[in-house]
């Protein structure tokens, strides 16, 4: 991976903070001259977050806004969101079902991504997803509890877990 | 012409807080009937963040001025919930919280070994 400048990082970092701050504070019931100062107040504490925090927040900088990897994000919110609600009805029947389905079980599976806010995504999505939840990350091994164990083998419980994820993560972080 | 859009999407608003609330309900259900930690934290977590995103997008669609607040919340709730879950369980088996008698497999134990 090359090197992105300070500079740039710290552009994303305060680009990041000052989206969230304008989305927060807008209200069309404020009068314009009165959010000039809502703005000039987020732009100075934007600043001051974005210099403490720019080099944990990310290492790729205004490359992370490449229109490939942004395409690859939104074509990955559909099959997260579907996930999700599948993994509710999953809830929902276990909670509601009077037998109990569940085999719980730790069990462990590998991902190639390589990248830290890949390895997070990838984890998240884990865990909200039907039946699993990731406990711990260690390099490579995911230790995963999972509600109904389906396979105990790394590779084909990895390939059910992981499912479509790791492909648009690749994607997206890599 | 416009008044019928907004009722149109303040019913669907209403639709999706209620979907929201019963996720929300089903949770506490799980709470309770999950036999250890771990099934516990996994109805918790699902249930919770599917219920308060509901919530939250039907909150943004009553009044939607507040959609982009209501979806930047969402946004941070999905980017920390589960961190928290999985903190959560790392801190309880590390502590020695043990797993549900009818589990099957432990692959952590071994890892813990290995340490």
């Amino acid at each position: 991976m090359k090197k992105v400048s300070n500079a740039n990082r710290f552009a994303y970092a305060f680009l990041a903070f000052i989206i969230v701050w304008c989305t927060l504070t807008f209200s069309p019931r404020i009068k314009p001259d009165q959010y000039l100062e809502e703005f000039i107040g987020g732009v100075v504490i934007s600043l001051i977050a974005a210099a403490l925090s720019y080099k944990h927040l990310s290492q790729r900088g205004l490359y992370n806004l490449s229109p490939k990897r942004i395409g690859w994000f939104f074509a990955y919110i559909p099959v997260f969101i579907w996930a999700m609600i599948k993994a509710n009805f999953d809830v929902a029947y276990r909670v509601l079902s009077p037998k109990k389905p569940i085999k719980p079980g730790i069990v462990r599976i590998r991902t190639n991504l390589k990248n830290p806010a890949g390895k997070l995504a990838l984890a998240n999505s884990i865990t909200l997803t039907p039946g699993t939840m990731t406990m711990q990350i260690i390099d490579d091994k995911y230790y995963i509890h999972w509600i109904y164990v389906q396979s105990e083998d790394e590779k084909e419980a990895g390939d059910i877990i992981k499912g479509e994820f790791e492909k648009y993560l690749k994607e997206v972080f890599e | 012409m416009t008044a019928v859009v907004y009722i149109i999407l303040e019913i669907i608003g209403y639709i999706f807080i209620s979907i929201g609330t019963f996720f929300l309900l089903l949770a506490s259900i799980g709470l309770i009937r999950m036999p250890d930690v771990y099934n516990r934290m996994q109805t918790a977590t699902k249930a919770t963040t599917l219920g308060a995103l509901s919530v939250l997008v039907g909150i943004g669609l009553i009044d939607l001025w507040w959609l982009p607040k209501s979806l930047i919340l969402a946004i941070f709730i999905v980017l920390t919930a589960p961190i928290g879950a999985s903190a959560l369980a790392r801190a309880s088996y590390k502590h020695g919280v043990k797993l549900w008698k009818g589990s099957v497999v432990d692959k952590y134990k071994d890892e813990k070994e290995e340490d």
